[in-house]
């Protein structure tokens, strides 16, 4: 059984490429529509006779399709599939329509052909350039009540999906030879010589098929054959080549340093039943020897009087839904053009059998033989003329056309006014690679000059127009590219000329400051915007850029931009090279946040650092929290415990019985060799040459000048061999300093260091009972007071497994830290849990252990010092050798500022309230009373509920601080004073008499 | 994204494997603790912040570890060479620095021809 489905009633029978029993429908606003695999958004629609798009983002002004490609400012639309699946602000041009699709206009309330916003046009005096910045000034409370609401609800076009992404994105680095960006004509030329070589080539291209304009074409030959067949067999020989990747729907939307190149292919978007294996979308990072740019060029509109209705579009873009998709645009066609290639849309329409109602050119002489051809075709030709005026609210409906020099009108009823300003190379990867341009006076673009990369541009981006030029510079760019053989590029005929432009406002836009003429379509700026922001000051381009937004939005102003310059350069009375380009920025296109972030979420959004001790943890209900990139247990809560109560505990149980601390995420540093005691007198403030081996120390490392970098204990095995330990998120940097004095200071020193972090499980067991539960487990080591004094370090065994037995406290209680290799973690973890719990030990987590280690006022690296706290500052100055020669940090701290009157000392804080709890942060002041703004002393840096005291305990950094002991000084809150007394750090057992057992 | 050339694994290598470390041939003082108040600010404070050609410290962190030095346009970003952690200061010559600057205002249009760059050697 054979049936016909109707795919629009604009298809015109024989024309265009796609294959008209193969069809898929879909939906727009609701309506089910028929389209044909291959065909656009756009193209669909307008093969259904539709051109209006949607509305307009600040005047909600109807408007319509204007391109054919990735160019496209004003055919935004909101694609999905499902709910989850749903992206706004899709260029229809760009969006292939598949079977289910869903398709709606934006931007309007409540319906796309009424719409209550469209009282902004209106309004349109009103939203001058610079209105945000000279409407929204003031009462300043309106800001936040009145302003701000009002522009967010306005602001934005289209709406984002609400649901997460289900999708996935993949990621691929490929290297190759020589990179082709561009499949048109030059880049496919470019492609066919260089492949020959056996070189590793990528080929890229934006659109579903390859060919670029050559689509569009319908006379013209590439060596005799006719351009779309050429296509088709040259994509056909690359294909079946294995050195070449071709890549179509893949934009190539940043050129970075090295040749880098970033691509997003686009990969099911256009299937109606993707296979959920494959990605929806894929970035690749080319790093390419060689970069070809075929990026070609893109038309621009014209800029008159109401340039923006419906049915109003580029005339190269009707070209390519005639001779591509085999759509008419319209049945009674104007035609309106600075430019020679418009000629050829109006020829190709009349003979597929649309009335081409006139061209009006604007130049007085346009090439007599395109005249003449119009004339034997019967088009009428107004040349030295302007439409000056076109009427139709949803759809173009009439233009009024006048000679430039005189004022008699005449009107022409049309349905479709196609334009073409000339052509704009699209210089825009060229110039991402830091390549300059040049400014072509005479045909009134910029083209590239200077190639910093290793690249080359070729065809219409480089300015070349003519076909047959075209070709050439791509066969000798490829065959440079890949030290090839020359080889001679095949003949062309009948490619329509690309001369003629106009950049700027043609007549009628102005200077009248009342004519809508726009310029960017997409953020709905007019040449009156560009006069009036000049006037207003904004003499740089980049300053009337960002006033008017101009350019600014998602097409990056790929059509407005010369033409805004050009108005400009007038308004300013400069030349247009001496006023400048704005910059080209990474991405060409819009790319989703999905191709860029691709694998990089959910669970491989970053690393997740376990313990080995961390399934026991959760196994006994730890809530964690993170620290880098550890998952550390923050706390272990019992039924009905809230944190508060489950801290609490942890500290009480520790204090009276015992507690039992994972603290395998410490930083671990293996130190060896001849210069290893050497090296450690370097790092450290301390001295070690005196350090007996088996013991420990507490160090601090400062940088040259002299501020707290890392802190930790540090144990010495043998005589040319130190256990180091860092901070939990030093270890990375505190490593890396080490490197750099070992490798680039002292290369003949004897040391090698390790990073050990995770090799060692740390068990940490604090508290009375610690000896008790520890000591029958242990093979080879006398744990007793005599034997392993406080700050022993010890090797043997424990529960079978080798350990070093560190007898160190962070709590102020009698402590070991049990290191035993990762693997056995768990198990001496277990081992010890066994014996610990029936006598009443408990775990705590970090939060306790932050408590019980403040009240005995040991610093933390990081949240009692800042980068800008001495040793002595943090009351530790100790710990700085004093007889030393040298050290890192030594000469740091003796600069003048450094042993200065009146820097922050650590301190520790009392409230006068003993149950209120300072907040971490709080400013200190002398005076509560003084006027604001006050004299800041310092800050709190810690601060706890101290259950074991009954009262709450703070440190805090303060100007003079060690000479305000006793002091009353004031922690101003919103609601509150609170008084605080200033007291030692060391809150509990100041003598140790708890350690020494 | 730069590619880098590793003197000590003799590979270029992408920027990602790399971490900057600032200027490089600045000495640590031997006599350190002795250095006047002006010598430290210039030893750790000062530095050159050359446009133009710059040394600079670079460790190849995600790779062999190594600290190395080179030397760079910092306009144009691209390296002039890389060298060993303690080899001397090269001299760089004009040739060598013209090969890799920017290119001036107001040159004037050359062809497509493949300029070279970035291949971390002294040429």
């Amino acid at each position: 059984m054979s049936f016909s489905v109707n795919t629009g009633a604009n298809r015109i029978a024989g024309k265009g490429r796609l294959s008209p029993s193969k069809t898929v429908t879909f939906t727009l606003d609701g309506r089910q529509l028929n389209a044909m695999e291959g065909d656009t958004l756009a193209s669909a629609m307008l093969a259904n006779g539709i051109h209006l798009a949607g509305r307009s983002f600040k005047y909600h002004r109807p408007r319509g399709i204007l391109g054919a490609g990735a160019e496209e400012p004003s055919a935004l639309m909101d694609i999905s599939r499902d709910n989850a699946r749903r992206q706004p602000n899709v260029r229809a041009t760009v969006q292939e329509v598949f079977d289910g699709m869903k398709a709606k206009t934006q931007n309007h309330y409540p319906s796309l052909t009424f719409d209550v916003g469209a009282v902004n046009n209106w309004f349109s005096p009103f939203f001058s350039a610079g209105f945000y910045y000279k409407t929204f000034m003031w009462p300043k409370q309106a800001w936040k009540n009145l302003y701000e609401p009002f522009i967010r609800e306005a602001a934005g076009l289209g709406k984002a999906p609400e649901e997460a992404d289900p999708d996935h994105y993949a990621n691929r680095y490929a290297h190759c030879d020589l990179l082709i960006v561009g499949g048109g004509a030059s880049g496919l030329m470019a492609a066919k010589t260089a492949a020959k070589s056996g070189k590793r080539i990528i080929l890229a291209d934006e659109s579903a098929s390859m060919g670029g304009w050559l689509l569009a074409e319908s006379e013209a030959t590439i060596g005799g054959r006719p351009a779309g067949e050429w296509v088709t067999e040259t994509v056909a020989e690359l294909a079946a080549m294995e050195n070449v990747t071709l890549l179509p729907r893949t934009t190539a939307f940043g050129y970075y340093a090295h040749n880098m190149v970033a691509l997003a292919e686009r990969v099911t978007d256009h299937r109606s039943r993707p296979d959920p294996d494959l990605p929806r979308e894929r970035l690749w990072q080319v790093r390419a020897k060689k970069v070809i740019l075929a990026t070609g060029a893109i038309e621009r509109h014209l800029v008159f009087a109401d340039n923006d209705r419906p049915g109003i579009m580029l005339a190269s873009a009707a070209r390519m839904y005639l001779n591509h998709y085999g759509v008419a645009v319209g049945r009674n066609v104007g035609i309106y053009t600075a430019c020679d290639s418009a000629w050829a849309a109006a020829f190709d329409l009349q003979n597929a059998g649309v009335k081409v109602t006139a061209i009006i050119d604007m130049r007085a002489a346009p090439d007599p033989d395109l005249v003449e051809k119009a004339r034997e075709m019967g088009i009428p030709v107004r040349t030295g003329s302007a439409v000056t005026k076109t009427a139709g609210k949803m759809r173009i409906r009439s233009m009024t056309v006048e000679p430039i020099a005189d004022p008699l009108s005449e009107k022409f009823e049309i349905d479709c006014l196609l334009v073409s300003g000339g052509w704009t190379p699209s210089v825009h990867l060229f110039s991402q690679s830091r390549g300059k341009l040049k400014f072509d006076e005479e045909n009134g673009r910029f083209v590239p000059d200077i190639h910093v990369e290793d690249c080359a541009s070729i065809g219409s981006c480089n300015g070349t127009d003519d076909m047959d030029t075209a070709l050439a510079e791509a066969v000798a760019a490829a065959t440079a590219a890949v030290s090839g053989r020359a080889v001679k590029a095949p003949k062309t005929s009948g490619f329509a000329s690309m001369r003629g432009h106009l950049i700027g406002s043609a007549k009628g836009a102005g200077p009248d400051d009342h004519v809508m003429a726009f310029i960017d379509f997409q953020n709905d700026v007019c040449a009156k915007d560009v006069r009036l922001a000049v006037r207003e000051g904004m003499h740089s381009i980049e300053h009337v850029k960002r006033y008017t937004t101009t350019g600014m939005a998602t097409d990056q102003g790929k059509m407005s931009n010369m033409h805004g310059l050009a108005i400009a350069a007038e308004a300013l009375g400069k030349e247009i090279p001496a006023v400048g380009l704005t910059t080209f920025r990474a991405p060409y296109t819009p790319v989703t946040f999905g191709a860029i972030v691709n694998h990089s979420k959910g669970d491989l959004f970053d690393v997740t650092r376990r313990t080995p001790m961390h399934s026991w943890a959760e196994e006994h209900g730890a809530v964690f929290e993170d620290v880098g990139n550890w998952k550390r247990a923050w706390y272990f809560p019992r039924a009905g415990e809230d944190m508060h109560a489950a801290v609490a505990r942890e500290c009480k149980t520790t204090r009276e019985a015992a507690g039992i601390f994972d603290a395998s995420t410490l930083g671990k540093i293996e130190v060896v060799g001849p210069d290893a005691v050497k090296f450690m007198e370097l790092m450290y403030t301390n001295p070690w040459q005196k350090l007996a081996v088996g013991m420990c120390r507490y160090g601090i490392m400062c940088r040259e000048d002299g501020f707290i970098y890392d802190d930790g204990v540090v144990g010495r095995i043998s005589e040319d061999r130190f256990h180091v330990t860092t901070t939990t998120g030093g270890a990375p940097r505190v490593l890396n300093m080490m490197e750099d004095y070992l490798q680039t200071e002292f290369p003949e020193w004897k040391v090698w260091l390790t990073s050990t972090s995770e090799q060692w499980a740390v068990i940490g067991v604090q508290g009375p009972k610690a000896r008790e539960i520890v000591e029958p487990l242990v093979e080879g080591i006398d744990l007793s007071l005599e034997a392993m004094p406080h700050m022993a370090i010890r090797e043997g065994k424990i529960c079978g497994v080798p350990t070093r037995l560190m007898r160190v406290s962070f709590t102020g209680e009698l402590g070991f830290e049990i290191n035993v290799p990762a693997d056995y973690g768990r198990a001496v973890w277990d081992a010890i849990w066994e014996r610990g719990e029936p006598l009443g030990m408990a775990p705590y987590g970090t939060e306790a252990m932050h408590v019980m280690r403040a009240e005995k006022g040991f610093i933390i690296v990081g949240q009692d010092t800042d980068g800008t706290v001495t040793p002595q500052d943090a009351g530790v100055g100790w710990a700085v050798g004093k007889k030393k020669a040298d050290f890192v940090g030594i000469r740091g701290l003796t600069r003048p500022d450094l042993v200065a009157e009146g820097r922050r000392q650590l301190i520790g804080l009392r409230t006068k309230d003993p149950k209120v709890v300072l907040e971490e942060g709080a400013q200190i002041v002398a005076d509560p009373n003084q006027p604001v703004p006050m004299k800041m002393l310092g800050f709190v840096t810690s601060s706890y509920w101290s259950e074991t005291l009954g009262h709450s305990i703070a440190l805090a950094l303060v100007e003079g601080g060690f000479g305000r002991k006793g002091d009353t000084l004031y922690v101003p809150m919103e609601n509150e004073t609170i008084a605080v007394e200033v007291c030692d750090t060391i809150f509990l057992d100041k003598e140790g008499a708890r350690l020494n057992v | 994204m730069l590619l880098i050339h590793c003197p000590y694994c003799e590979e270029e290598r992408p920027e990602l494997e790399f971490r900057g470390a600032g200027e490089a041939h600045i000495a640590r003082p031997a006599n350190m603790a002795e250095i006047s108040d002006a010598d430290f600010e210039k030893f750790f404070f000062i530095r050159d912040n050359e446009k133009g050609v710059v040394y600079e410290r670079w460790r190849h962190i995600h790779g062999c570890g190594r600290f190395f030095n080179a030397a760079r346009h910092s306009v144009s970003d691209k390296f002039i060479m890389t060298y060993k952690a303690g080899e001397k200061k090269p001299k760089i010559t004009k040739t060598q620095i013209d090969a890799v600057k920017p290119p001036a205002k107001g040159t004037p249009a050359n062809e497509p021809v493949w300029t070279v760059g970035g291949k971390g050697e002294a040429k």
